[in-house]
């Protein structure tokens, strides 16, 4: 019986020293999933100190100027700290709560999930402490003073290539260290055994409830579901609930970056071979001898490597479908978003917004489409302004 | 008989602990990590691992990262080139220490049959824990290549069943935490090692943290071999530009004396 694994991926490629914590974190973790108290403190958060659920909003302007299926945006944004982060970061933090912990430990690359951990690290009282790759600290300066403010403490990664791959890496290290006192946070739908699993559980709640609102609105479910993938942890909330319902297609849209025909670009799936990192089999971008290669995007919550394992199983059964938006079209459907239903998405969320334009042109108008807002945009607007600075400079607009 | 079971069984008859010493391959240069295991094999090394470098090496700490990278321009077929070469010269164990990744992504076939054909011994894989062995143990078994089984001080009820299943020797995790010298370990070693001793008769060698003869010295009681890499790799990485390699073999020679003293 092989640990954790959706078919062939996932599994738990940890170091020893980590084995017994990690079955810790599976004990008390299959105890408390099922447990009353500990659902009804996490659902009093996530309602009343999350703002959930989050609205189901049907996009009618932007539909109407696309002239395909109606599309639905699946509202994260609002979420306390902006992003659908806060969800899981409720969960395990409660979680660490539980089991005696008194401080946590997080990565992260745009800064959204260190943002929604130190907060609720605040929230509870635990001493926390966030790993953000250097380079990504100077994409996202305003997250780290976020952070600060909320009293957490930022490490400053170096090694490596500076980014997410390489702050997981030393959170990893760390929590090797001190795992006895620490309880390690990940952001995603990423690690070893039992983590995908449990960042999975405590995101289906995007996907919950977009069913419900979808049947109270529509009476019937959706035809297809859009989210951007990193690690994949958004996507995996919303998709998790549908992937019975055959008839629900489900895409995961990858950063293409500067295009697929460049070295410059995250699209794991798309471009990536199976290999084993942070823990996890899965797919990943490598060169011919298994070194992980530097990946690009101008989105730093898509900037990583790898992709969690579930979507490896669900991309390798052709159960979802993955696709890839370059830089260029995923600030093309940042602007197009905040002009024509004046909601500024994170840079993340407009790679979701771009492929799922694409998609509802081509189908027809009877058909529904849900694309899952995880993040807002404020933080994006200075790199985004940037980026258009450059683009005019060069004339291509 | 492995080469690995007879250095053991030798040094035992002798009355001697096996000193097992980590570079990582390709740092600075490959003929440097060549001509450092030949001379350090004369300086009284019983075992060489060699690092196979990667992008991504988790359980290491900052020593052994910046090694690392400085080695990263080298792939492992390069490494086993230089094992068949080194081969020629010395019949001295030689493990492997890497990740995962570099085996699956090579292929696991091939990647056994390289080190039967270049004369590797033995892999350590940090990422390879016991529940996921069988990822290699068939391959590993045909081609009679070890793989080191690690137990640390947080394994408590896995060390039998590791121990159970070990090869070679069991590799002792001293202590929490990455690669890289300690100036103490908080480590209850009689009870560490006394339950690896009732769990096993293959030698068990004590690394991460060992820093110098001394405490190899004290180590020594508790297991039939100490294993050192970040205090070497840091002579090299602070006389890059002089002579690394005395630099090197003079701590070589004084772990050996502290060990056999």
């Amino acid at each position: 019986m092989k640990l954790g694994r959706f078919g062939e991926f996932g599994g738990c490629f940890a170091p020893e020293t980590l084995m017994n914590s990690l079955f810790e974190l599976e004990r008390c973790y299959n105890k408390l999933k099922d447990d009353k108290e500990f659902n009804d403190k996490l659902k009093f958060y996530l309602s009343n100190y999350a703002n959930r659920p989050s609205r189901l909003y049907f996009a009618e302007t932007l539909t109407q100027k696309i002239g395909g299926a109606k599309i639905y945006l699946k509202r994260e944004d609002l979420n306390h700290t902006g992003s659908h982060k806060i969800n899981n970061v409720l969960g395990q933090a409660l979680l660490a709560k539980y089991m005696g912990k008194k401080r946590v430990i997080a990565e992260t690359g745009a800064g959204q999930h260190g943002v929604a951990a130190a907060t609720v690290a605040a929230l509870f009282g635990l001493e926390c402490e966030v790993f953000m790759g250097s380079e990504d600290m100077e994409r996202q300066a305003l997250n780290v003073y976020r952070m600060e403010m909320l009293g957490a403490k930022v490490r400053k990664v170096e090694t490596g290539t500076g980014t997410l791959k390489d702050a997981t890496n030393e959170a990893l290290r760390e929590w090797t260290s001190r795992a006895n006192d620490t309880y390690y946070i990940i952001g995603s739908v990423v690690g070893p055994y039992p983590y995908p699993q449990i960042v999975r559980d405590f995101q289906r709640i995007i996907g919950d409830e977009v069913r419900e609102q979808m049947l109270e609105i529509e009476g019937r479910l959706p035809d297809c579901l859009v989210a951007c993938v990193g690690g994949g942890s958004n996507a995996m909330g919303l998709f998790y609930p549908f992937i019975d319902d055959t008839e629900v297609e489900l895409y995961g849209v990858e950063a293409a970056g500067d295009g697929l025909d460049t070295e410059r670009h995250a699209a794991t799936i798309t471009k990536g071979r199976v290999g084993v990192l942070h823990g996890m089999k899965s797919y990943f971008l490598q060169d011919n001898f298994g070194q992980i290669t530097p990946v690009y995007s101008i989105s730093a919550g898509l900037d990583y490597p790898g992709i969690g394992p579930e979507h490896a199983y669900l991309h390798s059964i052709n159960r979802a479908k993955y696709r890839a938006v370059t830089d260029k079209e995923a600030v093309d459907a940042f602007l197009l978003l905040t002009k024509v239903e004046g909601i500024i998405p994170a840079i993340e969320s407009a790679h979701a917004v771009a492929y799922g334009v694409t998609l509802a042109k081509t189908m027809p108008k009877d058909k529904i489409i849900v694309i899952n807002l995880s993040g807002r945009g404020d933080k994006d607007v200075e790199q985004i302004s940037w980026f258009l600075g450059n683009t005019l400079k060069g004339g291509q607009v | 008989m492995s080469r690995i079971d007879n250095t053991f069984r030798r040094l035992k008859e002798q009355n001697k602990k096996a000193f097992i010493g980590f570079i990582t391959a390709g740092d600075p240069t490959l003929k440097d990590t060549y001509e450092l295991v030949l001379k350090m094999e004369q300086n009284g090394l019983d075992i060489i691992e060699l690092g196979v470098p990667f992008s991504d090496p988790m359980a290491e700490g900052p020593v052994i990262q910046r090694a690392n990278e400085r080695a990263m321009y080298i792939n492992v077929d390069k490494i086993f080139n230089m094992v068949s070469e080194l081969r020629q010269r010395t019949q001295i164990p030689i493990l492997f220490l890497l990740y995962y990744n570099s085996v699956l992504s090579y292929g696991r076939k091939d990647f056994f049959a390289a080190c039967v054909n270049s004369g590797v011994d033995g892999l350590i894989i940090p990422d390879l824990p016991f529940e996921e062995k069988e990822e290699l143990s068939d391959i590993a078994k045909e081609s009679g290549v070890n793989i080191i089984s690690m137990v640390s001080p947080t394994s408590m009820d896995r060390i039998k069943t590791i121990c159970h299943e070990a090869e070679g020797f069991v590799y002792c995790v001293s202590s929490l935490g990455v690669t890289g010298t300690r100036s103490e370990f908080k480590t209850d070693f009689d009870s560490f090692l006394g339950e690896v001793r009732a769990s096993t008769d293959i030698p068990a060698a004590i690394g991460f943290g060992i820093s110098n003869g001394q405490q190899a010295a004290e180590l020594k009681k508790y297991a039939d071999g100490i294993i050192i890499g970040s205090a070497i790799i840091r002579l090299i990485e602070e006389n890059l530009e002089g002579d690394f390699k005395g630099k090197v073999l003079e701590f070589v020679h004084s772990v050996r004396e502290a060990l056999d003293n």
